[in-house]
């Protein structure tokens, strides 16, 4: 079980670290769904473990929501001019940025580990840092890429993280906030869907890290 | 019940507001006398409190206290006057009465006051990251609402800034879960968790300290992360912008001012030095940054990060006086920052451009308008006879009183370059000479009431603090400590 969840957490990593390299954009939303899917996967590894049936809400939840209703609604809402994009043009180069961000997975690691000194179990040692070097990723990635889609991806990969790290550490927490978190998820990808689609309309473009009118001189 | 009613207000408005109605009366009308209603009765859970009666909510899940029932009055206050101000603003700026922009505006705007009003009375830590979270996605429509190039660029800034400073709010709250877990503590509640909070290890504290003071702050527009807050706060239609700066900040600031009485159980030291050098960072880069601004709106919103700094340093040095003079500050600067956006609305509305530069010689061409930014410049800058002097006073004396001089040094010094940043830009705009074209008509009556009803406690709490207010200050202040 713990070789399996090792196995999920691994693959987790790797597809946080494709939503930063790779450059078409429809692509970073299948890694995003894959993504969520093994987040699903090590949800119900850990449920299975401490025989918790809430764990295996939280993977239903997280199946139904972010690997089917999200990427739909992106598709969706977002027009497929933006959708079928590659965007050229990123703030650093592609090896570059993936040094940087095997670097911040060190940081990550670095961060959890007095917290794991004091209180840990097999599974928070695999859950933790991935879960934070995912939420760390998923900042850089809305710093590097400028592409307003990309960048909602970061947005939800932050989140993914955070819930990667939050299924072993917390994994108790009231499912009416689970439920309310999920639903926020929700809105979030939602909410910057529309906007972006409204950038398009009106603006013309999506490339949301040039547009910059407003700004001190 | 009455905290049932407070969420249940807006939520019923919000729905009234997408019937379609000939004109915005229904829409316009259903908002005000909701949020007057939620205004009442967040005054008497306030009064109740200010008497010592605790508030029934559900137990474990809604609750009030002192430092909630601020908030929540103040949001209420502030909601209620910019409800009033949203009718007048609305009908002059949006030319399709009754149309669905205007609907669709005050259906924005209620739901977004409901996610305001529900992050002081949630006591579910998890809850209310939520209902901040919300507080974010529930307003980007109301910025990007002009439907300028610009406001969508804020609207977006705003959006991704604030949900990654959200999601690491969250990591950070799920590590306090964790350490409460470790302790076999009761509910995951403000009030459960500072029981809980000597027996958690202090690793464990610091760094979900941390990582939701970072989080929240970016809400809050702490330096370095505070780029959106001058964009959004600036975009936005006037009555939100009153919102968003004069008390969206505050309930940010209130989730991690929350934290102070869990903190303090292991290393008060720590946690009041990170508070201190946010803020006083927040507050030298806001102050520098005031000086050279272009647009009014974006002076003010600049004034905001200084204000929180300023609330924020407050909070750091420590002890009840030092926590009163920051509530006290908190309350101050929600009342005095919404007027000053009621007036660079009413500025707006009167020369319909927002460039300091192509303002002047307000006070001949609109009296009430110049009258009220003068007056809104000097109260937020500080001047004597304002509320937020009083409030400002009291931190120096706090300050010195707790023998922090280089910091009380370092305060003073930011409040008077912003002091002279504000005052040079207002001065001008209102008595400099220039050619401003005549108004194009009077204010609507309901921006000159909503002006007047908020330019009342502007200037009476700088003489004269009711005794329920005061109480309502001091039980607000104990909640800080421990």
């Amino acid at each position: 079980m713990i070789q399996l969840n090792a196995l999920a957490g691994g693959l987790f990593l790797l597809t946080v670290f494709g939503v930063i390299a790779v450059r078409q954009v429809i692509g970073c939303l299948r890694l995003f769904v894959i993504q969520s899917i093994l987040l699903a996967a090590s949800a119900c590894i850990l449920g299975y473990e401490f025989a918790s049936i809430h764990l295996l809400a939280v993977a239903g939840i997280t199946l139904g929501v972010k690997a089917i209703l999200i990427p739909w609604l992106l598709l969706r809402v977002v027009s497929h001019a933006i959708h079928a994009r590659r965007e050229i043009t990123q703030v650093l180069n592609i090896p570059t940025s993936l040094l940087v961000a095997a670097a911040i997975t060190i940081f990550a690691y670095f961060i959890v580990q007095p917290l794991l000194g004091i209180s840990s179990t097999a599974f928070t040692r695999i859950n933790l840092p991935i879960g934070m070097a995912g939420l760390l990723l998923g900042a850089y990635t809305i710093t590097v890429r400028r592409e307003a889609f990309p960048q909602i991806l970061g947005i939800l990969t932050m989140e993914n993280g955070a819930f990667f790290a939050g299924v072993s550490i917390a994994p108790n927490l009231p499912l009416i906030a689970e439920l309310a978190a999920a639903f926020d998820v929700l809105i979030i990808a939602l909410v910057m869907g529309l906007l972006a689609r409204r950038i398009h309309k009106h603006v013309g473009t999506t490339l949301v890290g040039k547009i910059a009118t407003l700004k001190e001189e | 019940m009455e905290l049932l009613c407070i969420l249940a207000i807006p939520l019923i408005s919000a729905g009234l507001s997408i019937i379609r109605t000939s004109t915005q009366r229904m829409a316009a009308g259903a908002s005000v006398l909701g949020t007057l209603a939620v205004f009442i009765l967040s005054w008497r859970a306030a009064w109740g409190l200010g008497h010592g009666i605790e508030i029934p909510g559900i137990r474990g899940w809604l609750s009030c206290d002192g430092f909630s029932a601020l908030i929540l009055l103040l949001v209420s206050f502030v909601g209620f006057a910019a409800a009033i101000f949203s009718w007048g603003y609305m009908s002059a700026r949006i030319h399709d009465n009754g149309g669905k922009r205007v609907r669709r505006y005050y259906r924005r705007y209620n739901l977004f006051l409901f996610s305001m009003l529900a992050v002081p009375i949630l006591s579910q830590i998890a809850m209310v990251w939520i209902a901040v979270e919300l507080t974010t996605l529930l307003s980007v429509f109301l910025v990007s609402f002009e439907n300028t190039a610009e406001a969508m660029e804020a609207a977006w800034k705003y959006v991704v800034l604030t949900c990654m400073g959200a999601a690491l709010a969250l990591v950070g709250v799920l590590i306090l879960y964790w350490g409460q877990s470790l302790t076999a503590g009761g509910a995951f509640t403000w009030s459960g968790l500072t029981e809980a909070s000597p027996k958690i290890p202090p690793a464990f504290l610091k760094t979900a300290f941390l990582f939701i003071l970072v989080g929240f702050g970016t809400k809050a527009g702490l330096a370095p992360l505070h780029t959106w807050l001058p964009d959004a706060h600036s975009q936005a239609p006037s009555p939100v912008c009153a919102l968003l700066s004069g008390v969206e900040t505050t309930t940010a600031l209130y989730a991690i001012l929350r934290l102070i009485p869990v903190m303090d159980g292991v290393s008060s030291a720590g946690s009041s030095t990170w508070l201190i050098v946010f803020g006083l960072i927040s507050m030298g880069a806001a102050a520098f940054l005031l000086i050279q601004v272009r647009d009014y709106k974006r002076l003010f919103a600049f004034s905001t990060i200084e204000h929180m700094g300023i609330i924020l340093v407050a909070a750091g040095l420590g002890r009840e006086a030092a926590y009163l003079a920051s509530t006290y500050q908190m309350m101050t600067h929600a009342v005095t920052k919404s007027f000053c956006f009621f007036a660079a609305g009413a500025v707006l509305l009167m020369t319909g451009t927002r460039e300091i530069s192509s303002v002047r010689g307000l006070i001949r061409t609109s009296p009430i308008a110049g009258i009220s930014l003068m007056i809104g410049g000097l109260a937020i800058a500080g001047a004597p006879p304002f509320a937020v002097f009083l409030s400002e006073f009291s931190i120096f004396r706090a300050g010195l009183a707790e023998g922090r001089y280089g910091v009380t040094g370092l305060l003073i010094l930011f409040i008077i370059i912003a002091f002279g940043g504000i005052m040079y830009h207002v001065n001008r705009m209102v008595f400099g000479q220039g050619q401003t074209g005549p108004a194009p008509g009077s204010l609507p009556l309901s921006c000159r009431l909503t002006l007047a009803m908020t330019v009342l406690p502007v200037i009476l709490l700088g003489f004269y603090m009711p005794e329920p207010l005061h109480n309502l200050l001091r039980f607000a202040a104990a909640c800080l400590g421990r």
